[in-house]
């Protein structure tokens, strides 16, 4: 049997009609293609068969083509329609249950029925009993079958233990009705309304339930919102709106202040503010311009820019996130593993203990023991409820990954987030971490005599041509306070202490101590000042003019903004935070200091940041490691979670149990507030569910009956039943207003910060 | 008549046991070519499939029930999860790489199959 399906790729790279021959053959010689055809003018091809997707894509690349898979518009829509036609359906069934049921219930409870005494009441109950079957039909029908089909794959569901607790209500009742006789008088009373009514009610459950997991969905369909429906491309000379799915890749792609970006790519021309915080969390607009990378469905804010599109369709930043979360959605944490083997059997030991109540009842039961026999085993089967449980874990991670997508969080797996939420530990690389990665100039002292434009300008000037990164921090600022450079000339650099040149006809020296030392000359009080500057972690560079010192630019790796904070917060989620670098001891120790890191591991080769996570480790800590998930792999595997800090939205999930789209550690912050919420919402919904079932079963079989005389009835069960999924999904659904900022009040008691011997000289104990 | 009741319940507590723990449904053994299993009413039919362990084996979802229970299908022993769209087929592949049992459930564990690799 083939499974024929069409395929639709953008083929990157097609010049003219020769090239469509060749992917033609690239396509067709894949097994499984029936048919393969491309269209050079959309630069398309549709292709059918049995071939997956991946091998197509493999085949024209080989071929020296680009291809990307082609989506449909988002399949979203038939779901959304889909699912709303079933609600419908629910609705209607609840509604026609109900008219039979309702009406009977309260006829029942006034004493307006007919007792079954007379031809004329036995044909009364006899329409009411095939009503009620009408009802089992249409509106309990899919119950039925399900319990059958279930019942021949040797499998009990929900369905057997609703078939079963609303058929016999029937069979019991109809009995009655027919054959009076067979049943001792005191118990001859019709349960049909409970039958119609416990049914009304579980399709009124379905239905709401339904309503609510909507909802626990929300952060995927914004996720899904933020991809534009059209794009404006540039074809022939003009620039035409065309559908998103029509966008190939390198097609120059027009995008206009306030429009969103349709795709991902490359800015060819133009200059703009992208928002990109729907996909990053960052508040901040990020400036592009030509040779930047933007994503789509972020926004442009200012100017007009084109682009080239280089990732469409499935492959697009967004369109990637989007499948990540919704792989980490369907995912389960240790947690739920307990609830998963309970819930195997569940449904086979409720039959049992409905036969076990059938007996006990029928055995030690008082009169009308027919009738008590069997309301507390109908009861029984109604009340229990394998849903309850079985959803109590994915609908808390459904909600939970969801929330952690909105704060620019992506976790890999239920497992990930499990974890997430017991760390004790923080592991941070300082560079491009804690701190920006690349330096800056951070001080500007001039001598005596001369002021700090005139400094910059001339080490600016020295230094236009290097691409040493301490120069190019230097050229930069120079440019940031918008001072014009001259020309230099004689530049030669002096490895190991700076370089030297002419610039306007003056002699320059710019480099460290060694270097003004080697040419004799005294930095005066400059010595004092640098040696301060070093001590807080910057470089000093002296500049010497025409054999005189004439000041010190300090050069360093800025502490991000918000570092600070987002430790804070991590403090306040009970985490002790250790710094690892490859960095001296002086710059680490200082920056510790900066943003009050507990721990200090200075001069760490990256070879050994493995080591030192599992030393962590040894000594009892659950450790998260935050890395930037190329370097740090080894690391980021032994950690317990591996957080992978990101830059924008471009994702490297794959080496990471968790990955930031923004640079800021708060996206740390934000995760484990997040997953310690969501934890203890899954604690909540399953404790909640396994209480309601191992007092609802015995309490519904007559437990408290020798007690107090209480018995359940069985639509109090029905409708208990029907609201304990609700209840489950309703109280993962709380965890949507779940704010991370705001969850430190509610943290975690910090545990006892215990100082370790550490081993002297790699590492340093700065005070907070 | 009374003990005739009695017997009878623990006969059907024996049937439930034996029946619903105990025995199962026969094999349906993979020959090459993708398997398509049927998401209807509360079953995945078949349920129980026989494959060879160390090789992909390709498995066709069709769900047929719009209830959303079914809409997502999931191997958590392999780490394979897979959203099933109604009406349309979805191939998913997974690798039993040693001998023995995989179930394979809905979300909430009502759907329930077994891959015996062997």
């Amino acid at each position: 049997m083939s499974a024929a399906q069409t395929h639709r790729l953008s083929i990157g790279g097609m010049h003219c009609a020769g090239c469509v021959a060749t992917v033609e053959n690239a396509l067709k010689g894949v097994p499984g293609v029936e048919s393969a055809s491309v269209n050079l003018a959309e630069r398309t091809a549709l292709v059918s068969g049995s071939a997956a997707p991946e091998a197509l894509i493999a085949s024209v690349k080989q071929a020296g083509y680009d291809a990307a898979l082609l989506r449909g518009p988002e399949d979203d829509a038939a779901r959304a329609a889909q699912e709303a036609a079933h609600y419908r359906a629910l609705l209607r069934k609840t509604w026609a249950a109900g008219a039979v049921g309702f009406p009977l219930f309260l006829g029942d409870l006034l004493g307006w029925l007919p007792m079954l005494d007379s031809g004329g009441a036995q044909l009364f109950w006899g329409f009411v009993g095939l009503a009620t079957l009408a009802v089992l039909v249409y509106a309990g029908g899919h119950f039925f079958v399900g319990a059958w089909k279930a019942f021949r794959a040797h499998n009990a569901t929900m369905d057997t233990l609703i078939a079963l607790g609303t058929g016999s209500a029937w069979v019991y009742s109809m009995l009655v009705v027919i054959l009076p006789e067979s049943v001792p008088a005191l118990s001859r009373h019709a349960y049909f309304e409970a039958a119609a009514v416990i049914i009304a009610l579980l399709n009124l459950g379905q239905a709401l339930e339904m309503r609510a997991r909507g909802r626990t969905s929300q952060a995927i369909r914004r996720l899904i919102g933020l991809q534009p429906k059209t794009a404006r491309v540039v074809r022939d000379g003009r620039e035409v709106d065309v559908p998103i799915e029509d966008v190939g890749l390198d097609d120059t792609v027009r995008v206009r202040p306030g429009e969103k970006i349709p795709v991902d790519g490359m800015v060819i021309d133009g200059h703009s503010s992208v928002d990109e915080s729907m996909l990053t969390g960052e508040p901040m607009p990020v400036e592009k311009g030509p040779g930047d990378y933007v994503v789509g469905g972020t926004i442009n804010r200012s100017g007009t820019f084109l682009f080239q599109a280089k990732r469409i369709g499935a492959d697009t930043a967004l369109a990637r996130i989007i499948e990540l979360v919704r792989r980490a959605q369907s995912t389960k944490p240790p947690i739920g593993r307990l609830v998963d083997r309970i819930s195997a059997v569940f449904v086979p030991a409720v039959l049992i203990v409905a036969i076990v109540t059938f007996l006990a009842w029928y055995n030690f039961g008082p009169e009308p023991r027919a009738a008590y026999v069997f309301v507390a085993t109908m009861t029984v089967l109604i009340i229990a409820c394998p849903c309850a449980l079985g959803l109590a874990t994915p609908i808390s991670i459904m909600v939970g990954v969801g929330k952690a997508a909105e704060y620019g969080v992506l976790i890999r797996n239920g497992e990930a987030l499990q974890r997430a939420g017991q760390l004790t530990t923080i592991v941070v690389d300082k560079t491009g971490t804690v701190t920006a990665g690349r330096p800056a100039v951070t001080a500007v002292v001039p001598a005596a005599g001369w002021d700090e434009q005139e400094l910059l300008r001339l080490a600016a000037s020295l230094e236009a041509g290097s691409e040493h990164p301490l120069a190019q921090a230097v050229v930069e600022a120079a440019n940031a306070r918008g001072v014009a450079l001259a020309r230099a000339g004689d530049f030669a650099a002096v490895t190991g202490r700076g370089v030297r040149g002419a610039v306007a006809g003056r002699h320059l020296l710019f480099g460290n101590a060694r270097l003004l030392a080697e040419y004799g000359i005294e930095p005066g009080a400059l010595a004092e000042r640098a040696r301060a500057l070093a001590a807080e972690g910057q470089t000093p560079m002296y500049l010497a003019v025409d054999g005189a010192a004439a000041g010190v630019i300090a050069v360093a790796d800025p502490i991000k903004p918000g570092s600070r904070e987002a430790i804070a917060r991590l403090h306040a989620l009970g985490l002790k935070v250790v710094m690892l670098t490859g960095d001296n001891r002086a710059t680490a120790e200082a920056v510790a200091r900066a943003v009050a890191i507990d721990e200090v591991h200075a001069e760490v080769l990256p070879e050994d940041k493995a080591g030192k996570v599992a030393a962590l480790q040894a000594r009892g800590e659950v450790v998260g490691m935050v890395g930037d998930g190329i370097n740090d792999a080894p690391a980021l595997a032994q950690a317990d979670v591996g957080f992978a800090i990101g830059t924008g939205a471009d994702v490297a999930i794959e080496s990471a149990d968790v990955a930031l789209m923004r640079g800021s550690l708060h996206g740390i912050a934000d995760a484990i507030a997040v997953s310690t919420a969501t934890l203890r919402n899954i604690k909540q919904n399953l404790f909640g569910a396994f209480v309601y079932n191992t007092f609802g079963i015995p309490i519904a079989g007559g437990a408290l009956y020798p007690f107090f005389g209480l018995l359940l009835n069985p639509m109090i069960a029905g409708a208990a039943m029907a609201l304990s999924s609700v209840t489950v999904v309703t109280n993962a659904n709380r965890l949507r207003f779940f704010d991370a900022k705001s969850a430190h009040r509610r943290a975690r008691a910090a545990p006892a910060r215990v100082p370790a011997a550490e081993p002297a000289g790699t590492s340093a104990r700065t005070s907070a | 008549m009374s003990w005739l009741v009695n017997l009878a319940g623990v006969a059907a507590i024996a049937f439930v046991v034996w029946w619903f723990w105990l025995s199962r449904p026969r094999a349906v053994r993979a020959e090459s070519g993708p398997i398509d299993i049927l998401v209807e009413n509360g079953v995945y039919t078949p349920s129980v499939i026989e494959v060879p362990a160390g090789a992909p084996v390709r498995l066709r979802f069709l769900r047929k029930d719009p209830n959303p229970c079914a809409e997502e299908v999931r191997f958590d022993d392999l780490g394979v999860s897979a959203e099933l769209p109604v009406g349309t087929r979805r191939e998913v592949t997974v690798v039993p790489a040693v001998p023995g049992e995989y179930a394979f459930t809905c979300q909430m564990r009502m759907y329930r199959g077994t891959l015996i690799a062997r």
